[in-house]
């Protein structure tokens, strides 16, 4: 048996008085990739700041390297060769490359003036370390997620780390960028480096980690071999519940005027010739891979970037949607693909945020807000959509990711909406909140209206969609309908690639 | 090449070639020996404060009391010399100067850094403060007499020649003093330590601190720095002007700091260059002296300079702003 890299035995961490971790023990052993699931407000973060130092645990016992802390500050632990990516990756982004990577070990050298040349020697062999290769002279900025990501891992292993912690890594990353991530964790592998990762991504535990632990209201509900788990039992650990996945599935009507039809859309430059009809009902899946144009048709229909050709019609009758504007008019609501920065006021309160679309319908005849109808509003839709807030003055930042996700939806809803536009409507959500909104998807479709979710999560797609169009480079290429097999699906997908 | 000519410092440079040939076409005597000399003359206290404000706009802070530091540091250094009748070497009278104007700003970092509060809020209260200060417990008259070696100074130019007018043309020292201190500050972003920290503190601070810097240091250095520049520029604009009025460059920082933006630093910090500062100065200080060459009234002047100001800012803006608006393709 090896000597565990990091043991931490029967942490306690208490934030005034409610346990953020209870009881929690971990050990990695070096080399090993451990995946730590959970879902959000679990404490896998207030595990990894512990094991940082950047916590101090009330109780228990921190082991690294065979050496017991009492007492660990953020610094020891990088002696320790612990080394934490946060989300937010901490680079500097008008610097370029290099100095984010070498600026570091500069500072760490005591030096008073810059040596440039050393600093992209070491920048250099630190990329040349994880095998990738990105012009050492751009300003990070001007970098892909993936590629900042990488080095932020490249600029971690510059200061010999054993243990590398990444804080959900793929949220912001497409499939072959999350593919290239999990080969530059198996390269890490074969030094002896240690991974611990962090995820609610279910497809990505069971295909990257070696061992798996499961926290659940600050305790750990599971451990073991990844292999002894499937999607399923992580899905039950997690969340406590027996989740199964039904399908969605609609019987059409065939005399009914669909409540959307598009004809022949297009749009110079990013997508043409998109033609589909939408039932009230009805819910259907537009996916293809990133850059495929998905997401201009939706910001097309919701009258962001309006179509140069083409035509779209509600209930049989043409529409010109030219502006968000006319958009709203006609009922089109658009969930975009990151609601934290286009979807919410995060700094206004629940409240306002639901009845930011309709205050032309609560004045009153002095042309003044009416608050008893808004308030009504506010507090029909919270409990229609059960957002778990104390009070609907709460700023909607205070809110779980999932919540934010419903006060996006109850906003929509209070506008009387009735074509819904999702785009990536759970990306960054975890297991049990993206089960609810899906849930709540399909109530909004049985009670009429008609719902496009554009996505590439597949599993999503396929399971809450009675039709899913494929599109590639601006196309339409493919329609599924009803019963079509998710594997034929996928395939195509990754043969586009 | 192409990527050289994308930066904003090519951008204001053609700007203010077309602008200066524009001026020269309608007034010839703009490219005159004598004028030039004049307006490199004319940049150099607007200049020596830009490239304090260049440091605070990097590290993503904005201060407005340099000229009241600069004014300070000039009165007092004017009041005591006239008092001690000194008539020792000039260096002197500048680490006098520059000296008040470091003790000054060690008190703006101490209030910024201690209490963690924004720069644009320190320096508004600091502002009053100093100057007040000045014409409260100092004097509030006019000093004309300068000491000796500030006189002999204010004397100190180079290529001196007479035209056909009968006017002397000269380039004065300054020039070159604002030079050296553009020169130092440069060096000081691009090759020490502290100077890429002031970059990482504009760039993100949370990660400034994770990365090892100290935050304080970097603050404490920034608004020492910007107070020696200040009581630097104090005492040239008092040699400038032969005298040392309390009541002066206080009002001025509007145009110290627009000259800053022109050049290419951004208000939201982490980008900024000295040679982008240098070019906006000249810029701006074209802009002010060649509208009295072309003939434009007084009051224009204020109207014109702001409009061009504007404009200059805003046509870069309207690119970016394209390329976020139009469809982008992205790579599958």
């Amino acid at each position: 048996m090896i000597a565990p890299l990091v043991e931490v035995k029967n942490i306690h961490k208490r934030f005034s008085g409610v346990y953020a971790l209870s009881d929690v023990s971990l050990s990695i052993a070096p080399g090993e990739i451990r995946c730590l699931a959970g879902e959000n407000g679990c404490g896998k973060s207030s595990l990894i700041k512990t094991i940082a130092g950047v916590y101090q645990p009330d109780e228990g016992q921190i082991i690294l390297n065979g050496q017991m802390y009492d007492n660990l500050r953020p610094i020891d632990a990088i002696h320790e060769g612990i080394q934490v990516i946060y989300q937010d990756f901490s680079l500097f982004p008008n610097l370029t490359v290099a100095e984010n990577l070498a600026i570091n070990s500069q500072l760490e050298q005591g030096r008073k003036l810059v040596n440039w040349a050393d600093m992209e020697r070491t920048a250099q062999s630190a990329l040349a370390h994880i095998k990738v290769d990105i012009p050492l002279r751009s300003r990070v900025e001007t970098l892909s997620v993936a590629n900042r990501q990488l080095v932020a891992i490249a600029r971690a292993l510059l200061h010999n780390a054993k243990l590398v912690i990444m804080d959900e890594p793929t949220t912001a990353l497409t499939h072959n960028e999350v593919d290239s991530l999990f080969e530059v964790i198996s390269e890490l592998k074969s030094e002896g480096i240690a991974t611990l990762f962090v995820s609610h991504k279910l497809r990505e535990v069971l295909d990257i980690s070696e061992k798996l632990t499961i926290l659940r209201n600050g305790r750990k509900v599971s451990e073991g071999e990844t292999n002894e788990y499937d999607e399923a039992s992580i899905t039950y650990h997690m969340t406590g519940r027996h989740i199964s996945g039904n399908q969605f599935t609609f019987d059409a009507t065939d005399d009914e005027i669909p409540l959307l039809s598009v004809d022949k859309l297009g749009r110079e430059g990013a997508f043409e010739n998109v033609s589909f009809n939408l039932s009230s009902g009805e819910i259907i899946g537009i996916t293809g891979l990133l850059g495929s144009g998905r997401t201009e048709v939706a910001l097309t229909l919701f009258g962001i970037h309006p179509a140069n050709s083409g035509r779209m019609l509600i209930d049989g009758r043409e529409v010109l949607i030219d502006s968000v504007d006319a958009a709203l008019k006609a009922g089109i609501a658009y969930v975009p693909e990151d609601r934290l920065i286009e979807g919410l006021f995060l700094e206004r309160s629940i409240g306002d945020n639901i009845i930011v679309s309709i205050l032309d319908r609560i004045k009153d005849r002095m042309k003044f807000i009416d608050f008893k109808k808004a308030s009504s509003i506010i507090e029909t839709w919270i409990d229609t959509l059960k957002i778990a807030t104390p009070n609907s003055e709460n700023p909607a930042q205070s809110l779980s990711g999932g919540n934010q996700q419903r006060v996006v939806l109850a906003k929509w809803l209070a506008a009387e909406s009735r074509i819904f536009i999702l785009n990536g409507p759970t990306v960054g959500v975890d297991v049990g909140s993206k089960l609810e909104i899906h849930t709540r998807l399909r109530e909004l479709a049985s009670n009429g209206a008609g719902i496009i979710i554009m996505s590439d999560d597949m599993p999503e797609v396929v399971q809450n969609c009675n039709r899913v169009f494929v599109m590639h480079k601006g196309q339409i290429i493919r329609e599924y309908k009803d019963d079509f097999v998710e594997d034929q699906l996928i395939s195509e997908i990754e043969n586009l690639k | 090449m192409r990527k050289l000519l994308k930066t904003h410092e090519s951008y204001i440079a053609v700007i203010l070639i077309v602008f200066s040939l524009i001026v020269g076409i309608i007034n010839p005597k703009f490219f005159s020996i004598g004028n030039l000399f004049g307006l490199l003359k004319s940049t150099v206290v607007t200049g020596i404060f830009a490239l304090g404000v260049l440091l605070v706009l990097i590290s993503g802070e904005i201060d407005i009391s340099f000229p009241a530091i600069g004014v300070v540091s000039m009165y007092i250094t004017g009041t005591v010399f006239e008092a001690i009748d000194f008539s020792g070497p000039t260096i002197l009278a500048f680490l006098f100067s520059g000296g008040i104007g470091v003790l000054l700003g060690l008190i703006n970092a101490a209030v910024i850094s201690t209490f963690r509060l924004p720069t644009l809020i320190v320096s508004l209260g600091t502002l009053s403060a100093y100057s007040g200060f000045v014409l409260t417990f100092i004097d509030t008259r006019i000093i004309n007499r300068l000491s000796e070696p500030v006189v002999v100074y204010s004397k100190l130019a180079f290529f001196r020649r007479t035209m056909e007018s009968g006017q002397i043309a000269e380039l004065h020292f300054s020039f070159f003093v604002y030079l050296a201190l553009a020169a130092l500050t440069a060096l000081i972003l691009r090759y020490t330590i502290i100077g890429r920290g002031v970059y990482a503190l504009g760039g993100d601070r949370q990660a400034t601190k994770r990365a090892g810097f100290s935050i304080k240091k970097i603050e404490y250095f920034i608004y020492c720095y910007v107070g020696l520049l200040a009581g630097l520029a104090g005492i040239i604009h008092s040699a400038h002007v032969r005298n040392a009025n309390p009541f002066d460059l206080v009002g001025g920082e509007l145009n110290v700091i627009a000259a800053t933006v022109l050049g290419g630093a951004i208000i939201g910090g982490g980008r900024g260059t000295v040679h982008g500062t240098l070019l906006g100065v000249m810029l701006i200080t074209v802009i002010n002296n060649s509208l009295i060459l072309m003939g434009i009234p007084s009051y224009w002047q204020r109207f014109t300079t702001g409009f061009v100001l504007l404009i200059a800012v805003a046509i870069p803006q309207i690119g970016s702003v394209k390329s976020i608006r139009t469809p982008r393709r992205v790579r599958s």
